[in-house]
């Protein structure tokens, strides 16, 4: 069995395996930690739990007038790759047929020099953060191990995608296993660190914004 | 046309000009890759080239590699050049049969014995090797006894190559490629399914000019035949880069010759000389005619899944891992939940106490 048989076979079935297993624990754990019923009587001033949830994920996806001038850099860097992230992970053509080959269905998808520009930015992006969690006197501080192997998983793919779309270093095969691998790496990481926010970001800010409505608090 | 000619000799014999064989030599020179200040080498070298016996010997095989190269525009110096080698045994292609032919082998074995070329179509069965025999002589020791005499062996086809298809899954036989069984002698694999004809007689060109086999790559096929794949070379490549894409084989996108990469073309991972080289002097090739590439120059190529299948797309295997991990872990989960609940109500419990 060639490398590329092996990362594209066995070595995805299991990664997938225990990502499945991982995320679905996280999830089913933190669902059945949720507060189930209210100790006290609603305020005279309490919202509407579901609107004031669902305005929560919206308003916390924007910075806070307040706070917009100290964390204009993090919001734009960070949602700049989050977005660019997104867009080569799926809207790729060799991407979205591997999507396919699971869900049944595909869309369509950018151009390669597009994905390309884009990959560029967002890798740009990513080691500038690395570079400012590592010398910004806070963040180093309270940045974990967690944040730097999170950034490894998050980033290996990128890296080795680009090496292999552009014939570098290794041969193509190689590369493109080494590739998948990686991604591999990310799903067996993902429920077990910081990713796991991409389940778990728009049901904790909804929660929050739920439970300030039933106090009567906007936020 | 007598054993100790030299090539030279024979051509002229055979009418053949010199500024034709000239030609050859420019386009094996530039076909190898090699400096164009190597063509008068090429032709010094092959004109005073006496001509090598060869045995051929096909084993599991469908005689695809042999039509691949009795299918090269003829008449081409290429012919000739294969021509003006002294094939001593060829069953399909000698006239012998029966004893005549097995002792035409082993004449030609004893003459030429540490010179002769071996040249092998066809995978070996190890598993049972009665399953396949020639004059009662099992490939497998066939193989054994001719190539202690060569100076080297040229694996024509995938099937002598790597196994090919007899040694696809579950492989019945025990199939397996000749360097898995030889491996004391110089071996030039030259993959395909079949391989092209001119990067065959390149092959046999290139040992004949320089005596010695040529640069091979990590699985010892000859780098400048195999060097490149075929998606960098391949005349649609564009297109997949603008993704532009065939999604059927009779869509807008299949007439218009968009890449056929979601048609399952493995092209990108495979290395041959088809997309420059072509087929049938020239004329085209898989994806030129609408297919996809199949990757046949590539091991297991019969075993990477479906042809139509995208290179990119997973072999996810069966739903049931999933759902058993998926189970796993809500059970994993509903413990971990309950065992904090319980954390938690232990706590307030000592709050308020």
């Amino acid at each position: 069995m060639s490398l590329l048989d092996f990362a594209r076979g066995p070595a995805l079935q299991w990664s997938l395996i225990i990502f499945v297993f991982g995320v679905v624990w996280r999830i089913v754990g933190a669902a059945l930690l949720m507060r189930t019923r209210d100790f006290s009587k609603a305020r005279v001033s309490s919202g509407d739990r579901v609107k004031g949830g669902v305005r929560t994920i919206l308003t916390r996806s924007v910075p806070p007038e307040t706070f917009e001038k100290r964390i204009r850099f993090q919001f734009i860097t960070g949602s700049l790759w989050h977005i660019g992230y997104f867009a080569v992970v799926l809207l790729f053509v060799p991407h979205i047929l591997f999507f396919e080959s699971f869900l049944g269905f595909g869309w369509p998808g950018l151009p390669n020099p597009v994905i390309l520009v884009i990959g560029a930015i967002t890798l740009a992006t990513l080691v500038a953060l690395l570079v400012r969690r590592m010398i910004h006197p806070v963040l180093k501080i309270i940045s974990t191990a967690d944040d730097y192997i999170s950034w490894v998983v998050a980033t290996l793919p990128l890296i080795t995608g680009f090496l292999a779309m552009a014939h570098l270093g290794l041969r193509y095969e190689t590369m493109l296993a080494i590739h998948i691998l990686s991604f591999e790496l990310l799903l067996i990481w993902f429920p077990f660190g910081k990713l796991m926010h991409l389940f778990f970001v728009f049901p904790s800010r909804y929660n929050v914004g739920a439970i300030f409505a039933r106090r009567g608090v906007r936020v | 046309m007598k054993k100790d000619q030299t090539v030279g000799e024979a051509l002229r014999q055979r009418g053949v000009s010199r500024r034709g064989f000239l030609k050859f030599c420019a386009a094996t020179a530039s076909m190898m890759a090699l400096s164009p200040a190597l063509v008068p080498k090429i032709a010094r070298a092959l004109e005073n080239a006496r001509r090598p016996s060869v045995i051929w010997l096909s084993f599991q095989e469908c005689t695809g590699c042999l039509e691949s190269i009795t299918r090269s525009a003829s008449p081409t110096i290429e012919d000739l050049i294969f021509n003006v080698i002294s094939l001593d045994y060829q069953e399909v292609l000698q006239a012998a049969s029966g004893t005549h032919a097995e002792e035409a082998r082993k004449a030609a074995m004893q003459e030429n014995h540490g010179k002769y070329l071996l040249v092998v179509d066809g995978s070996i069965p190890v598993g049972n090797p009665d399953y396949s025999t020639i004059a009662g002589i099992s490939n497998l020791d066939m193989l054994k006894e001719t190539a202690a005499g060569a100076a080297a062996i040229v694996s024509v086809g995938s099937c002598a190559a790597f196994g090919g298809i007899p040694h696809a899954n579950p492989n019945p036989t025990g199939a397996v490629g000749v360097s898995e069984i030889i491996t004391d002698k110089p071996i030039i694999n030259v993959p395909g399914c079949p391989p092209i004809p001119a990067v065959i007689t390149g092959v046999l060109a290139h040992y004949l000019t320089f005596g010695k086999i040529p640069e091979l790559d990590h699985l010892g096929r000859p780098v400048a035949f195999y060097g490149q794949n075929i998606h960098d070379r391949c005349y649609r490549r564009p297109f997949y880069e603008r993704g532009k894409f065939a999604e059927t084989f009779d869509d807008e996108g299949a007439r218009k010759g968009w890449c056929l990469y979601k048609l399952g073309c493995k092209g990108p991972i495979t290395y041959n000389a088809c997309a420059v080289t072509k087929w049938n002097d020239g004329v085209s090739f898989p994806i030129q005619s609408g297919h996809g590439c199949l990757g046949c120059s590539e091991p297991n190529f019969w075993d990477k899944g479906s042809f139509y299948r995208p290179i990119s797309a997973g072999m996810w295997g069966t739903p049931e891992g999933l759902a058993a991990a998926a189970v796993a872990g809500a059970a994993i989960g509903v413990g971990s939940a309950l065992a904090a609940r319980s954390r938690q109500k232990k706590a307030s419990e000592e709050e308020g106490a």
